[in-house]
């Protein structure tokens, strides 16, 4: 089994986002990085199907040089080879996103033969497009379902390799079973994600990262301006302290209609 | 020209979530002095069609084809690309749902065109330039698009529902979409039923605990107390990385997005990712020994108390209001 995951490099934020004086950017200047939370899982997810199954793992991510680090952070987890398509360090519209991974995931597939499975993150943490997996599936001309929170593999009627897809839905869950090679955009919950070893850590600086250039051009979106959400003002209401504040938890609840 | 809502539904349920969609696309409408159409997939939701004339619908396309029979992305985006090559609408939308995320994505990937994901606020005379989320919510990103058709969903529960019940229906047309198998290789093909009950998504209560809990076990008067008020338990993150509760519990920017009648937070600090989770709940509680913490700084409500402590406590005042222990004379 050949499985490629996709990642973004993101902040890590605190309590409080905070914007560049140009308001085009998060600054970063306190911040630590960190990749989205569902593609952790996600490189869980590539690093299990490759134990149980064999074979190898990619991670692919587009993003300034310094994604070496979330690269590297993949590999220490056991994935086997790396893939960075630089930028300029602004951060690309979707449109342009999809292009250049589409464009460097055929360029692997040339010499490395096709992927069975390319894992994408549900969505990222910080632009939260919902659409990057997807479009690269359509390049691709490959099946794509998001949301997905449980992966097996099986054989259909025909005897044809399928993926068994497994969705949560507001009254339980929804299984697809998708035509091989598939594109998966997974969400956290699919597992709990390995911390590294050190033998990982060690390993990991010997991987070598294949950078992969793109010239794809500008989509049709353009960031205008980040602006924060208007702060409401503090208006908190103490009902109390300790356990002397039941009777007006109750109280609430009650004016709430809800005792 | 025309403004075209995608209509979400499951086997022919309607999915609430579509009201915000449809308010948002009869301003548009009215805005900009177009028509506002809606999309419905498969026959399973031809009755549908007969209440949408209440948001000012004034057609209704009604898609069907014999591999429509349940939801999947590609069909159902192909089909949505299908009518937009016949209709030319100005703008599709729908709302900021799994579904309706995934479905517009198709579609923009179907036609090269951007897709603007969860928008918050927009100028109904003028899309070129709307105001998105960012952050689950915690930032917000004014951006321009350009090229064809105009794709956005609307941010969930960020709107205010407007809609006229016995307004006159909406014409129905039926679309018949060119689909072959390989459109239906993304579809359903089994569904498990939760057992019946409250989810976390509709829960008009939810008790969440964070890592001020302690442990799994600690859980035990959460439970009680969100049983007692017909709601049920959520957590944040540390909750779930410590294995002390399912990730389907997990309120938050990666986990399930709530709007209860009250969030009851227990020992939550509130970072952003989870805080994003829980504010579109009309009231929240928080109960925390910091009164520092940014979830006692942002909630309607505040006790500064231990949980473990306060719990119990406001589960016997409840069991007292109802008679229990009986007095005995």
């Amino acid at each position: 089994m050949r499985v490629l995951v996709c990642i973004k490099r993101v902040p890590a934020p605190g309590a409080r986002i905070n914007i560049t004086a140009d308001g085009l950017a998060v600054d970063t200047a306190f911040l630590g990085f960190t990749m989205s939370p569902h593609e952790e899982c996600a490189v869980e997810e590539a690093v299990q199907i490759v134990e149980r199954n064999g074979g190898t793992s990619t991670v692919l991510t587009l993003g300034p040089v310094e994604a070496d680090e979330q690269l590297r952070y993949a590999a220490s987890l056991g994935v086997n080879e790396a893939i960075l398509i630089p930028t300029d360090g602004l951060d690309w519209d979707a449109q342009r996103t999809a292009t250049a991974i589409a464009s460097a995931i055929s360029a692997a597939e040339e010499t490395g033969g096709d992927f069975d499975v390319i894992l994408f993150g549900n969505e990222s943490a910080d632009s939260g497009g919902f659409q990057v997996g997807i479009r690269v599936a359509h390049k691709l001309a490959r099946p794509v379902v998001n949301g997905i929170k449980g992966i097996a593999f099986s054989t259909s009627a025909d005897g044809a390799a399928i993926t068994v897809a497994k969705r949560e839905s507001d009254g339980g869950h929804e299984i697809y079973h998708v035509p091989m090679p598939a594109v998966l955009g997974v969400k956290e919950g699919i597992n709990l994600p390995r911390y590294p070893t050190m033998k990982g850590r060690l390993s990991s600086k010997k991987v070598v990262v294949v950078q992969h250039q793109s010239d794809a051009p500008a989509g049709g979106q353009h960031l205008v301006a980040l602006q924060r959400p208007a702060e409401q003002a503090s208006r908190t209401v103490v009902l109390g302290t300790g356990v002397e504040a039941a009777p007006a938890i109750v109280d609430l609840l009650t004016e709430l209609g809800l005792v | 020209m025309t403004v075209l809502v995608v209509v979400e539904h499951d086997r022919g349920t309607f999915a609430p979530a579509t009201d915000e969609a449809l308010t948002v696309g009869a301003r548009i409408a009215a805005a900009q002095g177009v028509a506002l159409h809606a999309i419905t997939i498969g026959a399973a939701a031809d009755g549908l069609a007969s209440s949408l004339g209440d948001y000012g619908v004034t057609t209704v396309h009604q898609a069907h084809h014999a591999l429509l029979t349940d939801y999947g992305p590609e069909a159902w985006a192909t089909v949505v690309t299908q009518l937009v090559a016949s209709l030319a609408p100005s703008t599709v939308l729908a709302t900021g749902t799994d579904r309706g995320n995934e479905i517009l994505a198709h579609v923009a990937a179907l036609l090269d065109v951007p897709m603007m994901a969860n928008v918050l606020e927009l100028d109904a005379a003028n899309l070129s330039e709307m105001t998105r989320m960012r952050w689950g919510g915690s930032l917000l990103e004014r951006a321009s698009i350009t090229g064809g058709v105009t794709l956005f969903t609307v941010s969930h529960h960020s709107v205010e529902v407007v809609k006229t019940e016995g307004s006159p229906a909406a014409a129905v047309v039926a679309f018949a979409p060119a689909l072959d198998v390989k459109h239906a290789r993304t579809m359903v093909v089994e569904r498990a039923e939760r057992v019946a009950g409250v989810t976390l998504a509709t829960a008009p209560v939810v008790v969440s605990g964070g890592r001020g809990v302690g442990s799994p076990e600690a859980f035990a008067p959460l439970e009680k107390l969100a049983g007692m008020l017909g709601g049920v338990v959520g957590c944040s993150r540390a909750v779930t990385n410590n294995g002390w509760r399912p990730h389907t519990d997990q309120v938050g920017q990666t986990g399930t997005r709530i709007a209860p009648e009250i969030y009851i937070a227990c020992g939550i600090s509130g970072a952003i990712q989870h805080w994003v989770g829980a504010m579109a709940s009309k009231k929240i509680l928080a109960i925390n020994t910091d009164k520092e913490a940014n979830m006692v700084a942002k909630a309607d409500y505040a006790v500064i108390g231990d949980l473990h402590q306060v719990i119990p406590a406001v589960i016997a005042e409840l069991e007292r209001r109802r008679g229990w222990p009986p007095q005995l004379e």
